[in-house]
């Protein structure tokens, strides 16, 4: 393993043939499907005067919609990190009759149109609806509510979770946790010393995903948020607004502020996970 | 194994020849042919059961005298959405929009219509006009008659957001311009004589907006949304919304029981039509798409707009049981009250424009 890189570089190459078509190919596709797009709007958003951002981004508005954007994907990201921990560890380590049942429904939030997902969960916590009718005399506003942005963007995020984490548990060898706990272990200490370091980047890849997601949501939020200015409105929903009226300028740089951040904070998730890589890789 | 290989080989060979057949297929399909003419139709959300009627009609007309067999391919989305679409070059030959502003945007970004669009068909290029009314509930329990009615304190206001909404807009004008109409004793703006009494006169009407904002509990991002906000999760006690969209929720939404109100002063939505000259031009349709546009205010389409709930401009000749639906309400343009679209977007969207003072204000004053 501690062969010279440069070596190992050439003998990776001679093994494996198609190294130059792959690369050629990788490079094409993510060009075509991802690069243009994004710098298109790079490309939009030079031209755009200083003084447009200055004024788009100190809006109260836009700071209170950012405000609530980071915040609720953040939280959302954070309950689903737990409880998609949860869900993944049921379904791979306890088959029950109807996992598979189970299994499926994970997809869900994937599959449906953001939008009905939307209307789905407002019907449900609006105060007429099933949830809502039951939180709103303890004076929990769901529906119409910060609040109601967290809980669709928890909904739209949990196969994220799930869907990273399960195949880093199937691979997880409970002979390791069979070891600690013959050595002395107890079940807490087997938990956060053996399983948990071993999932830590599954984990956070599925936080990162979910967050990802949450930041550019706007189907289903607009339904449920009650898009009340200062209070309630997203980002997206604000690039929509700005649209609207023609203003292409605004728009762009309320996008380019966004595309600015998500990058650096899954920039920096990134570099915790290659910090982390480094050091597991380092002790063993 | 042997079939196998075989079968593999038929199955390769025959999407070959179904791709190729395909790929003749859709050429075929798009030489021009003399028999066939084609044209798409980009309208905006509440048309949709009116212009599928009309199209019928209009394909049957252009048959017997033209010998064409015409389709119109219809698309239908939110005003400005669609605005946007055309101008970044979807082949739209005509358009019919919410918003004079939406197609005077086209005009002023692209080449794609001259900027006197507006003035080369009758009434404003609008064949047909609507008007801002309100839905409430059964019996009309909070007694709301007009618009001082939705500054009552317990009284809750459905509108959708104007930022994402043309309707919004409409709706967020009508209220606008009856303040104004009523501190300038029903004058139209341009008429009134001096500046301070318009400015005055706005100052009220800022106030008296602000106050109804206090009662809006949610702002939905279009007019249907709002709609279903009101009627299936029946929140608020009055809904604004377009006269032929309330018509279309007591009729589609008949189980929810709401009931119709208009007030005594409105503003005469005119939803604006044109051809789009650089398309047509290029497809040789201008002919065509200027018959379909100007067929909308012969006595077929007008009656047609009556009786999707529209006001029709030349009554005559619509159906008296479709008139007789409409309430009879005093009805401002945008040029009475804001001067142009222009003007009214400049003074109350745009960013830092009154709707943003309202709600930044009802903030800092802890209400909302």
């Amino acid at each position: 393993m501690s062969a010279h890189p440069v070596s190992k570089w050439r003998m990776r190459r001679r093994v494996m043939p198609g190294y130059g078509l792959t690369l050629g190919y990788t490079i094409c596709y993510l060009s075509l499907v991802v690069l243009l797009p994004v710098s298109a709007l790079t490309l939009r958003a030079a031209n755009v005067d200083l003084a447009v951002y200055l004024d788009v981004l100190l809006d109260p508005r836009t700071l209170a919609a950012f405000r609530l954007t980071f915040g609720a994907a953040f939280i959302a990201a954070t309950i689903n990190m737990v409880f998609g921990f949860i869900v993944a560890w049921t379904l791979v380590r306890y088959p029950f009759p109807g996992h598979r049942i189970v299994d499926a429904m994970v997809d869900l939030p994937f599959a449906l149109p953001t939008a009905v997902s939307g209307i789905a969960l407002t019907s449900l916590y609006a105060r007429t609806g099933l949830l809502g009718s039951v939180l709103t005399p303890f004076g929990i506003e769901v529906a119409f509510a910060p609040l109601g942005v967290v809980v669709a963007l928890t909904f739209i995020g949990l196969p994220f979770v799930v869907r990273t984490l399960q195949p880093a548990l199937a691979d997880l060898d409970p002979e390791y946790e069979e070891a600690a706990l013959s050595l002395g272990a107890t079940r807490v200490q087997v938990f956060f010393a053996v399983i948990l370091p071993a999932l830590r980047p599954a984990m956070l890849t599925g936080f990162a995903l979910a967050l990802a997601r949450a930041l550019g949501e706007y189907g289903s939020v607009v339904f449920i948020s009650g898009n009340m200015p200062m209070r309630t409105e997203i980002v997206s929903l604000l690039i929509i607004g700005k649209l609207e009226q023609f203003d292409y300028d605004g728009a762009t740089a309320l996008a380019m502020a966004t595309l600015s951040l998500s990058f650096l904070l899954l920039f920096s998730i990134n570099l915790i996970q290659w910090r982390y890589a480094a050091k597991t890789r380092s002790a063993a | 194994m042997q079939f196998n290989r075989q079968s593999n080989r038929l199955l390769r060979h025959t999407s070959c020849v179904v791709v190729l057949a395909l790929v003749l297929i859709t050429t075929a399909c798009y030489r021009p042919n003399a028999g066939m003419v084609e044209i798409l139709h980009v309208s905006y959300d509440p048309t949709r059961e009116f212009f599928q009627e009309y199209n019928a009609v209009f394909a049957q007309y252009w048959r017997d005298t033209h010998e064409q067999q015409l389709t119109v391919l219809q698309s239908h989305g939110g005003s400005g959405k669609q605005a946007r679409s055309v101008m970044e070059g979807l082949e739209a030959h005509v358009v019919s929009l919410a918003l004079a502003y939406d197609i005077d945007a086209i005009a002023e970004r692209t080449q794609l219509v001259p900027e006197d669009w507006q003035s080369r068909l009758p009434h404003n290029s609008a064949p047909f006009t609507s008007t801002i009314v309100f839905l409430v509930r059964q019996g009309n329990p909070k007694e709301i008659h007009d618009w001082d009615d939705l500054v009552q304190d317990d009284v809750q206001v459905i509108t959708p957001n104007p930022k994402t909404s043309g309707g919004a807009r409409w709706n967020y004008l009508a209220v606008w311009g009856y303040a104004l109409s009523r501190e300038l004793n029903g004058l139209a703006l341009p008429e009134a004589a001096s500046e301070d009494m318009i400015a005055a006169a706005d100052k009220a009407a800022y106030a008296f907006v602000k106050r109804l904002f206090q009662n809006v509990p949610l702002l939905d991002s279009g007019a249907r949304a709002a709609t279903t906000t009101f009627a299936q999760r029946g929140i608020g006690d009055v809904l604004i919304t377009w006269e032929n969209e309330a018509f279309l929720a007591l009729d589609k939404l008949a189980r929810y029981n709401l009931e119709l109100v208009a007030p005594s002063v409105s503003i005469l939505a005119e939803p604006t039509v044109t051809w789009i000259d650089a398309v047509t031009t290029r497809r040789g349709t201008t002919d065509l798409a200027r018959a379909y546009l100007e067929r909308l205010y012969m006595p077929e389409g007008q009656r047609l707009a009556a009786r999707h709930y529209f006001r029709p401009r030349l009554p005559e000749y619509a159906d008296a049981v479709d008139l007789n639906r409409l309430s009879d309400v005093e009805l401002f343009t945008i040029a009475d009250m804001f001067g142009s679209w222009e003007a009214a977007h400049e003074q109350h969207f745009t960013d830092g424009g009154s709707f943003d003072r309202i709600y930044l204000e009802n903030m800092r004053e802890g209400g909302s």
